[in-house]
């Protein structure tokens, strides 16, 4: 089923949740509903993640960076690593999909790519990946191995590190493992592949280590933070993330994403664009205006989000959301509570259950929804092996594990 | 003289690479699918073992140039998160992972096994390997040009680095103080900075300490060089299976050595790989293990054997038939090959017959009923051959169940097995000492200046 099948029954949009430390605000971890003392806990992460499974969101996203997110002495600082993170948490939940960021620019791509596969066997194929690069001087000092590069370089640099994550993630076809006592034999080595990657930045012999993940392939996430991101979306991206000013500049920016995943020759129905909405719930408009102002004074300096920011009652996100949709805006959305875990939990009981009302999710997309994949629930075509072709085995994986 | 026996340590290891696991007793997937690591995890948890352990190999074996070796189980995880995967499964247990100090940057996986620590309530151990082999390196951006020496200056530098950060908030950091909105104290985290030979960084670190502050730290000491090292450096020794005697010269080598760093006889704890196979009687026990001898070397096993050692196709010779009678390819084998044939007609050996001998070792391999390996295991221990052991199982996920079930009451029965956790923290269940941190009395040494310049060693000059 791909994207454009939907589309002919009743298109349904994206539904994905940021669950990063307190909140997307600096100033959340002194805000009434967060838990301060908690951020370093598995718990906490493991609660954020049932809370956003059983509120029926599609995925849960984990950032990351090597370098700590702020200097500022206010500001609460400090994380897991996020790949990490998600396998602890997969274990403890069924069907959310769980996104962590792993960034490109001065890991090995060999281990991001074992380390993701291994989070989709853990998961049984609810693992995406949120594809950074490491864009600060600081992240750099952290492994003082090369300087920082210009942007355009980083994003090149990351595109043949996406290719070989992925490329690796292919070097095991699906029936590789035979298990032939007859002839001795474990696996068919004609269907483990070396991938002979040469690019400008390195080059990888493979196959990987580990076999081939159970979709196949992670959904593959790229954030348009940066103009030179464009090619890295357009080439590897399932979900791309927009940070969007308003309805008509991510409708601008998406038309844009479509244009060129046209133009490496892919369909762009198969790619899904998700506006950034950072949220600030409140009874009324003007409640959660305050609660925003309030924020803003205890950062103790103008904060300005990625994207839009919402603030305002239960049902003018939940109409904020169907126009963006509607109007082609965007394919779905990724919302950033501002203060976490009181803003999922909102968004779980007041908003959720407006959007499932409207038919613009599926009705039963929390507790006793199917598990299923994180394709599979997407609505992403299945996954095929670039090598598959030369052994003439099966095409394509992303069924059930 | 001790109050009450000295207590065994155990582990199970699934290691992969080799003819150990015999993999036509278990089902397809089972060597990769996560449910079959959390059997094990919780079997080895119900068992009350110490740790987990998961060895590592970075690129698959090859039988030939291009050909992926096809006859033993290939296909691993990627260890760090799999082993966040168990944490979630498990309470108790010890996580072991073997991270490699040449093909891995300090600050990324320090953080990784930072997380790991507090992910799981101060559970993980660290083995630390290293690599000087450019085959693996054709897998990594860094190649392999790390030469002997330089390996080891590597990874005495990323420990060092690894120590800095997972010390570097201090201990009471973290106020998160909404009232007066102080979340990490002023001056609370270090930048740290490092300008060694092989690494230059400087920054801050993302976590506060863990809750062991560093790993257990495991290494896998044969040489001396290694010794030196481990007793330098190491909290435990993860070694090869030896018979009695050797493992109690190797034991006591080691634990000499720890004085020279001001460490105390127990403060390393040395744990030899090892397996057993259980009878309802010992002879029906010897008569498993017998089995499984052969069966870990198949019939293609045992030429393909033979073939690395000849270099060249065998596949025309019956595996139950007498060595081939050709010369091998390379006359640099004609030695060996020599060797091989006179020990054949010695012993009146079949191809088959002699891989089994010589690639399927009896050592370390405790055979009998369960009181029977139980005693076994015990006065190994007991006489100071080892302190524990890493059990290796046969079969995967399956082959821990009979050895809980059956020896572990044994060894609880004879007082020297633990029957239950005392604490959720590895470095506990292992009965060490705290870590040793920069302000802590017994500081580890400066690496660079110290046990990884074993006195002596000739460094290839650059």
């Amino acid at each position: 089923m791909s994207l454009a099948d939907v589309t002919e029954k009743g298109r349904r949009l994206h539904l994905g949740i940021a669950t990063d430390g307190a909140g997307s605000h600096p100033a959340a971890w002194r805000y009434p509903g967060a838990s301060p003392g908690e951020l370093f806990s598995a718990a906490y992460y493991v609660g954020l993640a049932r809370e956003a499974e059983r509120a029926g969101f599609d995925f849960l996203t984990i950032d990351d960076s090597f370098a700590p997110q702020s200097d500022w002495p206010q500001d609460a600082r400090g994380r897991f690593d996020a790949l990490q993170l998600a396998a602890r948490i997969a274990p403890a939940t069924t069907r959310v999909g769980i996104v962590p960021t792993v960034t490109v620019t001065h890991t090995e791509p060999f281990h991001v790519s074992t380390g993701l596969a291994t989070l989709d066997f853990i998961s049984l194929g609810r693992a995406g990946w949120q594809l950074k690069i490491s864009g600060s001087d600081a992240d750099a000092r952290l492994f003082g191995r090369k300087g920082l590069a210009p942007p355009g370089e980083m994003y090149a640099e990351a595109l043949e590190a996406a290719e070989v994550v992925t490329g690796l993630w292919d070097t095991w076809e699906d029936d590789a493992e035979i298990r032939h006592s007859v002839t001795g034999r474990f696996i068919d080595n004609k269907k483990l592949h070396y991938l002979d990657f040469q690019g400008r930045f390195f080059s990888v012999r493979g196959p990987s280590i580990t076999p081939r993940p159970p979709q196949g392939r992670l959904v593959v996430v790229v954030g348009l933070d940066h103009p030179e991101a464009l090619p890295v979306a357009a080439e590897m991206a399932d979900l791309v993330r927009v940070p969007a000013a308003d309805a008509g500049e991510a409708a601008e920016v998406r038309a844009r994403v479509r244009d060129a995943v046209s133009g490496v020759g892919r369909d762009p129905d198969s790619v899904a664009v998700l506006a950034d909405i950072e949220v600030t719930l409140g009874a009324t408009a003007a409640e959660a205006s305050a609660a925003l102002t309030e924020l803003d004074r205890l950062a103790g300096r103008p904060y300005v989000p990625a994207g839009f920011s919402f603030a305002g009652p239960p049902a003018g996100l939940a109409d904020l959301l169907e126009h963006w949709f509607t109007a082609r805006a965007a394919d779905g959305f990724v919302l950033r509570p501002t203060v976490l875990p009181v803003g999922l939990t909102a968004l779980a009981d007041e908003v959720v259950p407006l959007l499932a009302g409207r038919g613009l999710i599926e009705a039963a997309s929390g507790e006793g929804a199917p598990a299923t994949t994180l394709r599979e629930r997407l609505g992403l075509p299945a996954a095929e092996n670039r090598f598959t072709a030369l052994t003439g085995g099966p095409r394509s994986s992303g069924g059930h594990p | 003289m001790r109050d009450k026996p000295k207590q065994i340590h155990l582990a199970v290891v699934y290691s992969v690479g080799s003819n150990h696991n015999l993999w036509t007793r278990s089902q397809p997937g089972t060597h990769i699918d996560f449910s079959s690591f959390t059997h094990l995890a919780q079997t080895a948890e119900r068992g009350k073992f110490d740790f987990f352990f998961l060895t590592e190999l970075l690129r698959l074996r090859e039988k030939g140039p291009r050909a992926i070796e096809d006859h033993e189980v290939a296909g691993s995880p990627n260890i760090m998160a799999i082993l966040a995967g168990l944490a979630a499964v498990t309470t108790h247990l010890g996580l072991v992972a073997t991270d490699n100090a040449t093909f891995n940057e300090p600050y990324d996986l320090a953080r990784q096994i930072a997380s790991l620590d507090h992910l799981s309530g101060g559970r993980v151990g660290w083995n630390v390997v290293t690599t000087n082999v450019d085959w693996v390196g054709e897998n990594f951006r860094r190649g392999g040009y790390l030469d002997y020496g330089d390996r080891y200056l590597r990874a005495g530098e990323f420990l060092d680095v690894a120590r800095r950060l997972w010390e570097s908030w201090a201990e009471d950091a973290v106020e998160a103080d909404v009232a007066r909105g102080v979340f990490v104290r002023d001056d609370a985290i270090e930048t740290v900075a490092y300008h060694g030979k092989q690494f230059d960084i400087s920054g801050q670190f993302t976590l506060p300490r863990s809750p062991q502050v560093h790993p257990v730290l495991l290494w896998a000491g044969n040489s001396s060089e290694g010794r030196e090292i481990a007793a330098a450096q190491a909290d435990m020794v993860f070694c090869k299976e030896r018979d009695l005697e050797d493992g109690q010269a190797f034991y006591a080598d080691v634990k000499r050595r720890l004085a020279r760093y001001g460490r105390a006889w127990d403060d390393l704890k040395i744990m030899p790989g090892a397996s057993y196979v259980l009878g309802d009687t010992e002879e029906e026990a010897r008569e498993r293990a017998e089995h499984i001898r052969r069966e870990q070397v198949s019939p293609q096993t045992a030429i393909a054997f033979l073939e690395q050692i000849w270099g060249q196709d065998l596949s025309g010779y019956d595996p139950d038939g007498p060595l081939p009678d050709v010369k091998p390819a390379d006359p640099a084998a004609r030695a060996t090959v020599s060797k091989l044939r006179a020990e054949a007609k010695q012993h009146h050996l079949s191809i088959r017959d002699l891989a089994v001998e010589l690639t399927s070792s009896k050592t370390g391999v405790f055979v009998g009923t369960a009181s029977q390996v139980a005693d076994q295991m015990n006065e190994y221990v007991q006489r100071d051959a080892s302190d524990g052991f890493v059990l290796a199982p046969f079969v995967q996920p399956t082959g821990l169940d009979e050895f809980v079930d059956r020896v572990v009451p044994e060894l609880q029965e004879r007082g020297v097995f633990r029957s239950d956790y005392e604490s959720t923290r590895l470095r506990d269940h292992l009965g060490l000492p705290p870590a040793r941190t920069a302000g802590s009395q017994t500081a580890p040494p400066q690496t660079t200046k110290g046990a990884f310049d074993a006195p002596g060693r000739q460094r290839p000059s650059p």
